[in-house]
């Protein structure tokens, strides 16, 4: 049995050093193939999630740089976050919200979360806060680069709107994410 | 003390020597393998891949002269609706328009032909309302693989509107 063990283990050991864990997303995104062959960055990213619905979704990476954008957010909105709130939304991955909603948001428990529906992130003319929110992400952390994760069913309009919002904050340069296209 | 001791140690590896040592290791190996089933689902090995993409720079109101027009011979407009068709014309005076579905390689064979055909070929992507992310993808996608240089995502002007409903309305 002692060769079986040894190769259990082995592979215990690998499998424990090549996982990164994925953060739990609130939706489900079917991504659109390509055959490009750059990877998406590791560290520093800003994802914008777009749901089939058109749905705008939120995240960035880092805690630090997550606590210091809620308190940059905090004070644009004049929205007083506590520090348990702070620490609720570094630990936060992505999200989809307004801001009125978020304070309450934060202080509901993980468990009852799921079952709050979440219809994106405001991305109107009028009510833009997606672009206040990538200002101050900006902002808490000025070396993230732009991730777009659109569903392939995404309608366009939608993301003719998050591509103006980033273009008008002077972002011109952003990557699209991709699954890896299945010869056929 | 010291030689109290000694031959009392002695005595206890001479008797453990003896017995057979008979370790049950099943509850580890059940252990590893949970662990293994564990770490083996966690692991996400697919490494979602990026598209880069560059967008113009927008002018300002007053700077809107300084835009450069393109030439109407080099500019190949192809306009994505619904049901994944594609619209695609050359120019904007009175063009021919043709329809294709943007799916498989019916694009490529377009976008290869019109790259050989026009020194300074511009793409213009113009995905209109009822069109999805992945017809932009797609299309983006074979313009990276066709090596064209310049391209752009436009939105859909009036001239357009009125070329498709001509087509359209024949």
């Amino acid at each position: 049995m002692n060769p079986m063990v040894d190769m259990a283990f082995l592979l215990v050991s690998f499998f424990m050093l090549a996982t990164t864990f994925k953060a739990a997303e609130p939706i489900t995104i079917s991504r659109p193939s390509s055959q490009s062959e750059i990877k998406v960055p590791e560290r520093d990213v800003m994802t914008l999630t777009i749901g089939t619905a058109g749905e705008v979704f939120f995240s960035i990476d880092g805690k630090v740089a997550k606590k210091r954008l809620l308190q940059l957010i905090g004070q644009r909105y004049e929205i007083n976050f506590s520090e348990e709130e702070q620490e609720q939304f570094a630990l936060l991955s992505s999200f989809g919200i307004p801001l009125q909603e978020l304070k309450s948001f934060l202080n509901t428990s993980v468990e009852d979360r799921k079952k709050i529906k979440q219809n994106g992130i405001p991305v109107e003319l009028k009510q833009n806060e997606l672009a206040d929110w990538v200002i101050h992400a900006r902002m808490a952390n000025p070396k993230l680069r732009i991730v777009i994760n659109g569903d392939k069913d995404a309608a366009y309009p939608q993301v003719q709107k998050v591509i103006n919002t980033l273009l008008k904050n002077k972002i011109h340069r952003f990557n699209l994410i991709t699954e890896i296209e299945m010869e056929s | 003390m010291e030689e109290q001791q000694l031959p009392e140690k002695k005595k206890r590896d001479a008797r453990s020597q003896k017995q057979s040592i008979n370790v049950d290791m099943n509850p580890m190996v059940d252990l590893a393998f949970l662990l293994l089933t564990f770490f083996m689902l966690a692991t996400t090995f697919s490494q979602p891949q990026a598209m880069e993409l560059v967008m113009p720079v927008q002018p300002d109101a007053d700077e809107e002269e300084q835009q450069q027009a393109v030439k109407e011979s080099k500019a190949l407009s192809l306009v994505l609706t619904e049901k994944d068709k594609v619209y695609w014309y050359q120019g904007v005076t009175k063009p021919e328009v043709y329809e294709t579905i943007c799916t498989g390689d019916n694009l490529k064979e377009v976008l290869l032909e019109k790259q050989a055909t026009i020194d300074g070929l511009v793409v213009l992507i113009k995905p209109d309302s009822t069109s999805r992310y992945e017809n932009l993808i797609d299309l983006l996608d074979e313009i990276n693989t066709t090596g064209i240089q310049r391209y752009a995502i436009t939105e859909l002007t009036p001239e357009d509107q009125t070329i498709l409903t001509n087509f359209k309305n024949k």
